[in-house]
């Protein structure tokens, strides 16, 4: 499924270079000039491909204890400092 | 009161409101640094995306987005709003969410703190630092000179006298929107950033909407009174138009057919109030390569030190979800209807005065506030221009902070020893060099290459940030990347940026491209293609012949690897 979700950002990628619709002064719903409807889509369909990736390919264990929470479990409050 | 006060006044009380926002976060501070800079990893889902939107979606969301739509046509939205969506998203998922896990295991405040680390070099520092700064005061200047030229043209003619259009002039617009940012950013930190940038975030896209409703409506009066629209059977129609939709039908008509008109009458024989002057071609004629390659332009977002400044605000990685599905859906709800409003104005369904026509490049950027002051009352005019301040101030608000918190962390705190400064003493610095940074902006917001060469530079300064992505996804996910590579990348795309940027007279030249010659075909590039792949390829070409960072280094950072 992860590849799946990266495939659709690649696709996504292929589908915005809409050459097919370069110079089309067709309008959409009778206001919206196709070029723009279309990347308008585009949009649209980032959201959703990202939603799957979220879904689907969200990295584990990124929300691990501070260096300094390691240190004093009892501190809410670390104190920030450089790299450890 | 005059539509000229009344705007001041409307803009005066949204001002006073954001005033307010920042010395009401300011009492809710822990007074430590890390609250001051990084609210303490506090910020949650929603506001989260509303101030990572309100960072990205500088001035140029409303007021450039309008103007390139004039100056170039619908194909902007494609080039630079669509793209967004996907790279936007695609740099807070793969670097976000790593760089926050990092930044709040690890205690980094800054990126140049995170790559010292990484790298297992100090010196990295003394190489970034000054370029990072560097691409981002030419931002900072887009967004205080937009601010100025948007308010000169919606006030145009309101005030005769203050300057040559009547308008409140630039000068006055900059300084008052440098201190208003100043005084919630010193007091609320980066909390009041956060709120202030949500609130405004909020305020531009909710009043975007309405701008939009009431152009539509106006143009569509318009249309109408000129005898422009026919029904089905030819007859010309006289009742006004019914409803949202209908407004909108009756004015995006008018789109092809002047692009028809633009096709087939010559320049000597253009009406300038009817058909567009030859500038408004290109968009039909862009070179589908440098279409291509303007897709890298968005990669600036994975370097903006401001945006990895709030990244590190999240309270946790899953804050990060709403954001990543919900941007791209946010920039085609600024954006449509921009550059709907920006295609409208070249129809000839208002009349544009001379420098819109003679000089249509330069002037882009104020055609929002022209259409504002020409079809809206003066509360409606007042509420509109409160809303382009909106979404300015929302991105200056971060680049101010960020600034200031890079030369406290990265300089003075970095060479003048941890342990030299107390946490109340590290905000107090942080916030003198706030106040430094806003009015050294300022000042240079006056020069006259600010004022007439910014916008050229701001698309530099953004290939300048992209063409450093390759460093910070290497960083992430290449155990291989050593020190010596990131220095080769960093420096070979300063090299190639400046001698690219020489090349095109500083951005004098508009639209300058690097051109090839592909299967006997002339073909244009944006230069951050350029600049983006030598800097790839001298990054991981060094990095494989060179020292690897330490053991403890990769353990640190590639654990399960």
């Amino acid at each position: 499924m992860k590849s799946a979700v990266w495939g659709l950002v690649l696709l996504l990628v292929v589908l915005h270079h809409d050459l097919w619709f370069w110079n089309d002064d067709r309008l959409v719903f009778g206001f919206l000039p196709i070029t723009l409807a279309y990347h308008a889509g585009i949009s649209l369909a980032a959201g959703i491909t990202w939603f799957l990736a979220i879904q689907f390919a969200w990295p584990p264990g990124l929300d691990g204890e501070t260096i300094a929470e390691a240190a004093d479990p009892g501190d809410p409050e670390p104190q920030e400092g450089g790299a450890a | 009161m005059t539509p000229g006060v009344i705007k001041v006044v409307i803009i005066g009380a949204y001002l006073l409101l954001l005033l307010l926002l920042g010395l009401f976060a300011s009492r809710l501070s822990r007074g430590t640094s890390k609250d001051f800079l990084l609210a303490s990893h506090s910020i949650g889902p929603f506001l989260l995306l509303m101030s990572l939107f309100g960072t990205t979606m500088t001035g140029f969301a409303l007021v450039g987005s309008t103007g390139e739509a004039f100056a170039e046509g619908v194909g902007v939205y494609g080039m630079l709003a669509s793209s967004s969506g996907i790279v936007h998203s695609l740099c807070f998922f793969l670097l976000g969410i790593r760089l926050y896990s990092w930044g709040k295991k690890y205690g980094y405040t800054t990126q140049v703190g995170f790559f010292r680390d990484r790298l297992d070099s100090d010196k990295i520092g003394i190489v970034l630092f000054p370029i990072l700064v560097g691409l981002v005061v030419p931002y900072l200047l887009v967004g205080v000179i937009s601010a100025g030229k948007a308010m000169e043209g919606g006030t145009r003619g309101d005030f005769p006298g203050l300057s040559e259009s009547g308008g409140l002039p630039a000068w006055l617009t900059e300084l008052v929107i440098c201190s208003v940012v100043l005084v919630y950013v010193f007091f609320g930190g980066m909390r009041g950033t956060a709120w202030a940038n949500t609130f405004q975030t909020i305020v531009f896209m909710v009043l975007g909407v309405v701008t939009f409703s009431l152009i539509a409506n106006r143009l569509a009066e318009n249309a109408i009174e000129q005898g422009r629209v026919q029904d089905e059977n030819g007859v010309v129609r006289t009742e006004p138009p019914a409803g949202f939709l209908d407004a909108l039908t009756i004015v995006s008509g008018e789109i092809p057919k002047a692009r028809r008109v633009r096709d087939e009458v010559t320049e000597a024989d253009q009406i300038p109030t009817v058909e567009a002057p030859p500038q408004f071609n290109t968009r039909e004629r862009l070179d589908p390569w440098m279409f291509l390659t303007y897709m890298l332009i968005p990669f600036s977002v994975g370097m903006f030190p401001h945006l990895f400044q709030h990244w590190l605000t999240a309270r946790s990685a899953a804050s990060f979800k709403l954001a990543v599905v919900c941007h791209p859906v946010f920039i085609m709800i600024v954006w449509v209807p921009c550059v709907l409003i920006g295609v409208w104005a070249t129809t000839g369904l208002i009349n544009l005065p001379p420098p819109f026509l003679n000089m249509p490049s330069e002037n882009a950027n104020k055609i929002l506030g022209f259409m504002v002051q020409s079809l809206s009352s003066g509360v409606l005019g007042g509420f509109l221009l409160a809303g382009i301040l909106a979404a300015i101030m929302s991105s200056l608000d971060s680049q101010f902070l960020c600034l200031g918190t890079m030369f406290t962390k990265d300089i003075v705190v970095h060479y003048g020893g941890e342990d030299r400064f107390s946490d109340k003493q590290v905000v107090m610095i942080s916030r003198g060099f706030i106040i430094a940074i806003v009015v050294a902006t300022y000042l240079l917001s006056l020069t006259e290459i600010a004022q007439t060469r910014v916008f050229q530079l701001g698309i530099w300064c953004f290939s300048g940030f992209s063409s450093l992505f390759p460093l910070v996804f290497l960083a992430i996910y290449w155990r291989g990347l050593t020190k010596w590579g990131a220095y080769a990348g960093v420096l070979t795309a300063a090299g190639v940026w400046a001698w690219l940027f020489k090349l095109s007279e500083f951005g004098a030249i508009d639209n300058w491209s690097v051109n090839f010659t592909l299967g006997g075909r002339e073909i244009h590039t944006m230069p951050v293609a350029s600049i983006f792949l030598a800097s790839l390829a001298a990054t991981v070409i060094v990095s494989l012949v060179t020292p690897k960072p330490s053991a403890s280094t990769l353990e640190k950072f590639f654990p399960n690897e």
